[in-house]
C-alpha cells in the first residue's frame, strides 16, 4: 500500500518527517518498506509561469517558440507541447532547477532560437505518465509562485506492507487512524460525513435493480444512480494522487473509484448504466465453463463458485475481482450506475486464485470487509462524481443486503492485560489508546466493555485481540520488561536417541567424512539410475502435486542417489576424493520388502528416529532417519609415504564397524544383492538378527550414470542401529585380577566359507572363557590348495575367577578343532 | 700353572683392551672364556691337581675370568655406545619432508552445526528437542495453527501438496509440532523442534527446503516479557553476549500478540556505520537485523488441544520460529542461501 505523505496529513498530521513517523509506525506493528520520494528532490527552480506568446518555431514544425512570464520577468522557452498555447497557467522549470531523473536544466538553444527553461507535463514531474501535453494550471495562481504551492512537489510516499489482518490499512484513511492512535495527533472529521446532495424526482430504483441470489457470497450490494456525467480527465490533484498511489489515472469516474479506495480500503465499480439492458443487475454464481471479457482484454472462463454481476444478457463483471468491456465507462457515458458491494472473502480468494488474477478490489476484499463500509464509499464517491464530473445523484440507494453483523461487543480484563504482556498499562491508557482506534472503551471495574467498529469487525474478535492493540500502541519495544520463566520442573535436555545421534554423526566425522545435506526431492526418475526395479516400494516414492520442477518432483526413499549427485558435482569441480556423509530422512510409501523394521511398526512408543511422532495422528508417511556415507577415490591423504589407494569394500566396512564400535554396538554383515551395488561386493547389515541396511561398492552402471568412476557407500536405519547401542549403559568387568591367555588358530577351510561362519563356530565351541576371536590372516595359495582358504584368528581365553590352566586351554582348543571339523574346517600347521 | 693364569689373563685383557668392534669382542669371549677356552679347561681340570695346589690355582682362574668378564662386559658397552652412535649417524632423514598426514578429520556441516548450537543454548534454558514429520496433514500446518480455510498463507504457491492426497503437504513451518506436542504431553511444556521446512519458492533469498527451529513455551502465567528474556539469550547466546533485541508488532496467525525480532548488528555495534563512517552492510545502516518471528501463542491454537489440558484461561505461553540458514549466514557471513545446498566441500571444509 502506498500512502502519500501529504494525503495522508489530510486526516492526521503527526508533526513529524515522514522517516520518523515510519520508525514509529514500524515499531507499533505497521511495517514500512520505504520511503519514495516522487517528483523533484528540491523544489527551487519549479514556478508557475504564464504563456505570453506562443508562435511555431521558424525551423521546427513540432516546436513552438513561447514567450513565459515567470514572475521575474518574460524569458523565451521553445516548447515542443502539440497543446501549448498563449494565456494558458503553466509548470514551468527554470534553468537550475534539478528534474526528477537527476538531470539539472541550463538555458540552451533549440534549433537555433534560445530557451530559458521548459514547461512541464506530468510526468516529468511524476505526477502521472501523462506525456500528451503539459499541464494547465489553475489561472488564480499567479505567474512566479511556488510551484510547490500548485501542485505537490516532491511528495514522499510511504510503501507499507499491510499484515492480512488489517484489511483497514488498505487505505489512507485507515493509515490515518493508526497514525492517530500512535501519535496522539488530532484526526480529521471522517470524510464520508457528508453525503452528496441528491438531484431530480426519480429514484434509483426507477432506473436500475439489483437481485442477489448468492446472499451468503454477497453479503450486501449497494448502487447508486448519476445522471448527466461529464468524462473528461480529473484535476491534477487528483491524479496526482493516483499517481502518487501508483495507480494511473484513467478518466474522471474510474478516477473517483480509484480514489475512494484507496482512502476508504472498499472498492467500488462504475457501469456505464446505458450498457445495461433495462438497468437490471443479476447477482450470481457462473454456470461451469461460462465466458467473459474482463477490463484488461483477456477472456476469462469461470467455474461453478465464480459470482458474477450480470445484466440481462450474460455476465458483466467477476464480482470483487474486476470488470467486464460490456458495461465499461467509456468517453460516451453519461449515466453511471455506481455499485459498492460486498462479497465473501475466501470465495474472492479462491476465484482469484482459480483465475490467477489478482486486483487491487480482489487484494482487498479477500481479507473479508465489513458490509457497513459500503455507505462510507458510496457518500465520498457521489460527493466526487457531483463535484468533478458535473453529474446530478438520483435520490436513494439500491441497498440489497443480508443480515448486517451486529457490532461486536468485547470485555476487556484488566489482569488479563498485564498477566498476558508482563507490563501494566493503566486502565486510562487502555481506554485511550482504544478510542483513538475507532473502538468504543466504557469502564467496568477493573474492566473494558469495548465495542469494536466495523472495519476492525473480522480482525478483532477477542479480548487477546485487544490485548495486542493495547500493547502496541503503548509501546513494547519502549516499556516490556525482560524476564526469563520458571520453567518449574521441566529438566532440558536431549533424549538418547538424540543423544546418540550426535553421537553416531560426530563418528563419522570423525572417521573422515564431511557433512553434507541434500534435498529432500529428486528426480521421479532417479530410482531407474539407480536400476531399483519398479516393483520395489523405493521405487513408489511420494510425489509432489505441485513440484517446481520434474527434478524435485518426488521425495527421495534413499540417500544415495543425492550423495552420488554430490559426490559427482563435486568430481566435476575437480576434487579427486571424497568421503561423505548425510544424516537425514527418507519418505517411503511404504516399507521396504524384506527388510525388517521392527522399529517401524505401529503403536511404537514416539521415537522420532524410526518416524513415530509425538501426536494423536500419526505421520501420513514413514519417514526413517537414515545415515549414510560414500567414499569415491582415496579416504587416505595421499604423501610422499604412499597411500592413495581407492576405498573399497573393506575401507567402508571399517568405517561403519568403526561407527558402531563408537556406539557400543556390533555390525553384522552377509552377502546380499541390492540393485544398485556391484553383485559380488555387496552386503546386507544387520544388528540383533534385523536387516538396517546395505554396505557395498556401487554399481558400475549406477557410477556410469552419475559420471564416477567408481564408489562405495553405505546407508543405514539410525532407529535400530541406536537402539541396539549400550553407549553409556556399560558396567565394569574385571580385566586386571587374573591372566589371559593368547592363542593363535589358523583354520583351513573350503573358499566359499564365510569368515563369519568360521568366527560363529569357533565362539560357538568357545564358550564364556573365549572372549575374542579376531580375523588377522586370510591366504589362499598353493599351500592350502585349490578351492580352499586359510584363515588366521588371534583367541583371547579369560576367566574371571581364576587362572586358565594349560589344560583346559587345550581342552577349549580340542573343542573348537571339533566345531570347525564340522563346517569342513581343519587346523593347519 | 698361577703363570700360565696371569699370562692368559693379561692377554686376554690387552686383546678385549683393544677390540675393534661387538663382533671381534665376542670372538674374545669364545676364545678366552668359551667351552673350549684354556682358561675354561684349567677350571674343569682343578680335580686332577694335588690337593694344596688346588685352592690357590682355583683361586687365581676364578679371579681371572671374574676380572675378563668384567672387561668384556665394560668393553661391551663402551663399543655399543659408539658402534649406535656412528649407525644413527648413518640413518639420517630428510626432516624438511612433509610430515605424514594423520586420517583427515571431516567436517560438520554448518546448517547441522548451527542447528545444534540453538537446541543447546535452548536446552540449557529447560527445553527438550522433539521432532515432526517432514510430509504432515493439513491440520497440523495449518487448521490447529489457526489458519482457517481460505487464509492466503495456504495459497497454492507457498505450499506443496502431495499427489493424490489433497490433505497432505510438505510442512512449510516447525510449527505443526507445537500441536503434537501439546497432544503428547500435558503442560507445562518448553520444547525446541528443529527441522527441514519447504516452501514453493526458489530465487536467491528463497530456497524450497530450509530449516527452522521451532519453540514453544506453555505453562501458568507465562508472559510476553518471558519471551522476551528467553529470545534475549538465545539470541546473546547465537550473536554476542551485548546483543539487543527490538520486538516490533506483527501478524502471525498462530500467535497473538504477535512480534518480529530484531537483533542488534554485530557488525556495527547497533550503530549502522563502520569504524570509517561507512554504512555497516550487514544491517543496512540499519543497526538491526531481522532474525525472527515469536509471539504468544493464539488461544484458538490452545482450543485445538484444549482436551489434552491446555485451557487457555488456565495456561499461555509463547512460541518463536528462526531460520537456521539465516542465522549460519550471519554468524559465517555466507552471502547466498544455495551456498548451504551446494556442498562444495571446499565450503564444507572451512568450518570444523
Amino acid at each position: 500500500m502506498r500512502v502519500p505523505y501529504s494525503w495522508l496529513r489530510e486526516y492526521c498530521d503527526p508533526g513529524m518527517d515522514p522517516a520518523a513517523l515510519a520508525d514509529r509506525l514500524v515499531m507499533t506493528g505497521t511495517e514500512v518498506e520505504r520511503i519514495e520520494t516522487i517528483g523533484p528532490s528540491s523544489a527551487e527552480g519549479f514556478v508557475v509561469g504564464k504563456v505570453v506568446s506562443c508562435e511555431k518555431h521558424p525551423k521546427a514544425d513540432r516546436l513552438s517558440a513561447c514567450i513565459v512570464d515567470t514572475g521575474d520577468g518574460e524569458r523565451p522557452i521553445v516548447c515542443g507541447a502539440p497543446n501549448v498555447a498563449a494565456g494558458q497557467t503553466v509548470a514551468v522549470a527554470l534553468p537550475g532547477a534539478t528534474m526528477p531523473n537527476g538531470m539539472k536544466l541550463r538555458k540552451a538553444k533549440l534549433r537555433g532560437l534560445p530557451s530559458e527553461g521548459m514547461i512541464l507535463a506530468a510526468d516529468e514531474l511524476e505526477l502521472g505518465d501523462d506525456h500528451e501535453g503539459i499541464m494547465e494550471l489553475d489561472p488564480s495562481f499567479a505567474a512566479g509562485t511556488p510551484l510547490g504551492e500548485a501542485l505537490p512537489l516532491g511528495e514522499a510516499v510511504l510503501e507499507i506492507e499491510v499484515t492480512p489482518n488489517r484489511s483497514d490499512c488498505f487505505g489512507v484513511h485507515g493509515v490515518a487512524r493508526e497514525v492517530h492512535a500512535i501519535s496522539g495527533a488530532p484526526l480529521a472529521a471522517d470524510p464520508w460525513a457528508d453525503d452528496a446532495p441528491a438531484d431530480g424526482k426519480r429514484e434509483a430504483s426507477d432506473y436500475a435493480s439489483v437481485a442477489v441470489e448468492v446472499p451468503e457470497l454477497c453479503p450486501r450490494f449497494t448502487a447508486r444512480v448519476f445522471t448527466d456525467v461529464t468524462i473528461g480527465p480529473s484535476p491534477l490533484w487528483l491524479q496526482a494522487r493516483l499517481a502518487a498511489a501508483g495507480q494511473r489515472p484513467i478518466n474522471n469516474v474510474v478516477d473517483i473509484t480509484n480514489y475512494v479506495m484507496l482512502l476508504t480500503a472498499q472498492p467500488l465499480h462504475a457501469f456505464d448504466l446505458d450498457k445495461v439492458p433495462g438497468g437490471e443487475l443479476i447477482v450470481r454464481t457462473a454456470s461451469e465453463g461460462e465466458k467473459m471479457t474482463t477490463l484488461d482484454g483477456v477472456e476469462r472462463t469461470f467455474d461453478a463458485e465464480t459470482v458474477l454481476v450480470c445484466d440481462r444478457n450474460g455476465p458483466s463483471g467477476i464480482a470483487g475481482i474486476m470488470g467486464g468491456q460490456v458495461s465499461e465507462v467509456s468517453e460516451a457515458t453519461t449515466r453511471v450506475l455506481l455499485e459498492v458491494a460486498c462479497w465473501n472473502g475466501t470465495n474472492i480468494l479462491r476465484t482469484s486464485r482459480m483465475l490467477g488474477l489478482r486486483s487491487e478490489a480482489s487484494a482487498r476484499f479477500e481479507k473479508q470487509l465489513h458490509p457497513a463500509l459500503c455507505i462510507r464509499a458510496q457518500r465520498i464517491a457521489s460527493r466526487l462524481l457531483v463535484e468533478l464530473c458535473g453529474a446530478k445523484m438520483v435520490p436513494g440507494t439500491i441497498d440489497v443486503a443480508a443480515e448486517i453483523p451486529e457490532p461486536r461487543q468485547l470485555t476487556l480484563r484488566g489482569e488479563r492485560v498485564s498477566g498476558l504482556l508482563g507490563m501494566t498499562i493503566s486502565q486510562g491508557e487502555q481506554k485511550t489508546y482504544l478510542e483513538r482506534l475507532g473502538f468504543a472503551a466504557e469502564p467496568d471495574g477493573e474492566d473494558l466493555q469495548v465495542t469494536v467498529p466495523p472495519d476492525r469487525h473480522y480482525d478483532v474478535t477477542r479480548e487477546v485481540d485487544l490485548i495486542e492493540e493495547v500493547a502496541r500502541v503503548h509501546g513494547i519495544d519502549e516499556h516490556l520488561p525482560t524476564t526469563l520463566p520458571s520453567t518449574g520442573e521441566a529438566v532440558g535436555g536431549l533424549s538418547r536417541e538424540q543423544r546418540l545421534r550426535r553421537r553416531a554423526e560426530d563418528g563419522l566425522r570423525d572417521l573422515g567424512f564431511d557433512q553434507v545435506v541434500g534435498w529432500s526431492f529428486t528426480d521421479s526418475g532417479e530410482a531407474e539410475r539407480l536400476r531399483i526395479p519398479s516393483d520395489d516400494p523405493r521405487a513408489n516414492p511420494v510425489l509432489l502435486a505441485n513440484p517446481l520442477s520434474e527434478e524435485q518432483s518426488a521425495m527421495r526413499t534413499t540417500l544415495l542417489g543425492s550423495l552420488l549427485e554430490i559426490a559427482a558435482r563435486n568430481v566435476a569441480r575437480g576434487t579427486d576424493a571424497l568421503a561423505l556423509f548425510e544424516s537425514a530422512r527418507v519418505y517411503l510409501t511404504d516399507l521396504p520388502t524384506g527388510r525388517n523394521y521392527p522399529h517401524m511398526e505401529e503403536n511404537r512408543p514416539v521415537d522420532p528416529l524410526a518416524g513415530h511422532f509425538a501426536g494423536d495422528q500419526p505421520a501420513p508417511f514413514v519417514e526413517p532417519q537414515r545415515l549414510a556415507a560414500i567414499g569415491v577415490g582415496s579416504l587416505a591423504q595421499r604423501s610422499w609415504r604412499g597411500g592413495g589407494a581407492a576405498a573399497d569394500f573393506f575401507e567402508l566396512k571399517g568405517v561403519a564397524e568403526a561407527l558402531a564400535a563408537g556406539l557400543g554396538a556390533e555390525l553384522a554383515f552377509a552377502p546380499a544383492e541390492e540393485p544398485f551395488l556391484h553383485p559380488g561386493r555387496a552386503a546386507t547389515i544387520s544388528v540383533g538378527g534385523s536387516s538396517i541396511g546395505w554396505l557395498g561398492e556401487v554399481h558400475p552402471l549406477v557410477c556410469r550414470s552419475w559420471d564416477l568412476d567408481a564408489a562405495v557407500a553405505f546407508e543405514l536405519d539410525l532407529a535400530p542401529l541406536i537402539a541396539a547401542a549400550t553407549l553409556g549403559e556399560e558396567t565394569y568387568e574385571d580385566v586386571t585380577t587374573f591372566p589371559a591367555v593368547y592363542q593363535d588358530l589358523a583354520v583351513v577351510v573350503p573358499a566359499e566359507t564365510p569368515a563369519s561362519a568360521v568366527r560363529e563356530a569357533i565362539i560357538s565351541a568357545g564358550g564364556d572363557l573365549l572372549q575374542a576371536a579376531d580375523v588377522f590372516d586370510l591366504y589362499e595359495g598353493e599351500q592350502v590348495g585349490e578351492g580352499r582358504k586359510s584363515l588366521a584368528l588371534n583367541l583371547e581365553f579369560r576367566a574371571s575367577d581364576r587362572t586358565l590352566t594349560d589344560e583346559e586351554v587345550a581342552g577349549l582348543r580340542e573343542r573348537i578343532e571339533a566345531k570347525l571339523g564340522e563346517i569342513g574346517g581343519t587346523l593347519r600347521g | 700353572m698361577l703363570e700360565r693364569i696371569e699370562a692368559i689373563r693379561a692377554e686376554a685383557a690387552a686383546a678385549i683392551a683393544g677390540a675393534g668392534g661387538s663382533a671381534e669382542l665376542e670372538e674374545l669371549r669364545v676364545r678366552y672364556l668359551g667351552r673350549k677356552a684354556e682358561l675354561t679347561g684349567v677350571l674343569r681340570g682343578i680335580a686332577e691337581l694335588p690337593q694344596e695346589e688346588r685352592g690357590q690355582v682355583g683361586g687365581a682362574a676364578n679371579r681371572a675370568r671374574k676380572e675378563l668378564e668384567a672387561l668384556l662386559e665394560a668393553r661391551g658397552e663402551a663399543l655399543g655406545a659408539s658402534e649406535l652412535e656412528s649407525q644413527l649417524a648413518t640413518d639420517r632423514v630428510d626432516v624438511t619432508l612433509p610430515g605424514a598426514p594423520p586420517r583427515p578429520v571431516g567436517h560438520p556441516h554448518l546448517i547441522a552445526r548451527t542447528t545444534r548450537l540453538i537446541e543447546d543454548t535452548m536446552v540449557g534454558l529447560g527445553y527438550h528437542v522433539a521432532e515432526g514429520p517432514e510430509i504432515e496433514h493439513d491440520y497440523y500446518n495449518f487448521t490447529a495453527l489457526n489458519h482457517p480455510p481460505g487464509h492466503p498463507a495456504r495459497m497454492l504457491q507457498d505450499t506443496f501438496y502431495v499427489q493424490s492426497h489433497p490433505d497432505v503437504l510438505l510442512r512449510t513451518h516447525t510449527s505443526p509440532m507445537q500441536v503434537r506436542s501439546m497432544e503428547a504431553k500435558p503442560p507445562p511444556i518448553f520444547v525446541v523442534v528443529p527441522g527441514k521446512v519447504y516452501r514453493r519458492d526458489s530465487d536467491a533469498t528463497h530456497s524450497p527446503m530450509f530449516h527452522q527451529v521451532e519453540g514453544l513455551a506453555i505453562a501458568a502465567g507465562l508472559t510476553l516479557a518471558d519471551l522476551q528474556g528467553t529470545l534475549l539469550a538465545m539470541c546473546r547466546a547465537l550473536f554476542g553476549g551485548d546483543r539487543q533485541l527490538r520486538l516490533r508488532p506483527h501478524f502471525f496467525p498462530f500467535t497473538e500478540p504477535s512480534v518480529e525480532v530484531d537483533v542488534s548488528c554485530f557488525q556495527c555495534g547497533g550503530s549502522g556505520e563502520l569504524a570509517r563512517g561507512e554504512r555497516c552492510n550487514l544491517c543496512k545502516g540499519q543497526g538491526w537485523i531481522e532474525i525472527l518471528g515469536a509471539g504468544m501463542v493464539d488461544p484458538n491454537v490452545l482450543g485445538f488441544v484444549e482436551p489434552h489440558g491446555y485451557d487457555p484461561e488456565q495456561v499461555q505461553g509463547f512460541a518463536f520460529g528462526i531460520g537456521v540458514e539465516r542465522v549460519a549466514m550471519l554468524r559465517h557471513g555466507v552471502p547466498d542461501l544455495r551456498r548451504f545446498f551446494d556442498n562444495d566441500v571446499r565450503m564444507l571444509e572451512q568450518f570444523s
